[in-house]
């Protein structure tokens, strides 16, 4: 399954990490599924509803914050495809906490920065038997006007 | 008979169903019921020693059924139990 993402959300994911540095950002992704890829158009940052001193590396998003992207979603004709967070200072890459974490079919689009810039984004999807993670490349489109 | 939401990242499993009837009177015999139809979901809800995994919620009419009598919470006909996600993330150390 491919995961297309317009140039102009990509954008967006980039700044919602810049602006969330030195901590995480994360948020749901919305789209459709069109033939044999998910089209990502829309991103619902979330804010880190963990409040303990963790906050720097670990994000959580509360089932209220889910169940709202969800309604979001579907009100637009859309649905929830993945997740995107980034990595202050660290590669694009899953952790084991992550896989422990994960759901299936979900998109997780991780961006590295680095001394608050982002550099790269890439996509991982949780294998059927939750064996580790598969990256998927992420295929970057211009929007239609 | 009440119902299940099933939330979009299940879906792939449901042959693309948003809501299922299930059978039971309790939150785990719907939850059983749920699995005997879609088994290929169990490994996503419930780790290998059966409990449902951290990250799944179960909302029955918007209601955490942490707060309720948990798995064995009672449902009534036409009661909307709804798996919800948790999504945690963090970086590698």
């Amino acid at each position: 399954m491919t995961i297309a993402i317009s140039a102009e959300v990509l954008r967006q994911i980039h700044a919602h990490g810049e602006q969330a540095y030195p901590e995480e950002g994360a948020g749901l992704l919305l789209g459709r599924r069109a033939g044999g890829r998910k089209q990502v158009v829309q991103i619902l940052g979330l804010a880190n509803t963990r409040e303990d001193g963790s906050r720097r590396n670990r994000y959580l998003l509360s089932p209220q914050d889910y169940l709202w992207g969800e309604e979001q979603a579907e009100q637009s004709g859309l649905e929830v495809l993945g997740v995107f967070h980034s990595h202050p200072d660290h590669p694009n890459l899953p952790s084991e906490y992550d896989l422990e974490w994960a759901w299936p079919s979900f998109f997780y689009v991780i961006t590295s920065l680095r001394a608050g810039q982002a550099i790269d984004s890439r996509a991982w999807l949780l294998a059927d038997d939750r064996s580790g993670f598969e990256e998927e490349p992420i295929e970057v489109y211009q929007a239609q006007p | 008979m009440p119902n299940i939401k099933i939330p979009s990242p299940l879906r792939y499993y449901t042959g693309g169903q948003a809501e299922a009837e299930v059978q039971g009177e309790t939150v785990a015999a719907a939850l059983d019921d749920f699995i005997a139809r879609f088994p290929d979901l169990r490994q996503h809800l419930f780790n290998g020693q059966g409990e449902l995994r951290p990250f799944v919620n179960l909302f029955l009419n918007s209601e955490d059924v942490r707060h309720l009598q948990g798995l064995d919470t009672p449902l009534q006909p036409g009661d909307r139990l709804m798996i919800v996600p948790s999504v945690a993330l963090t970086r590698p150390s």
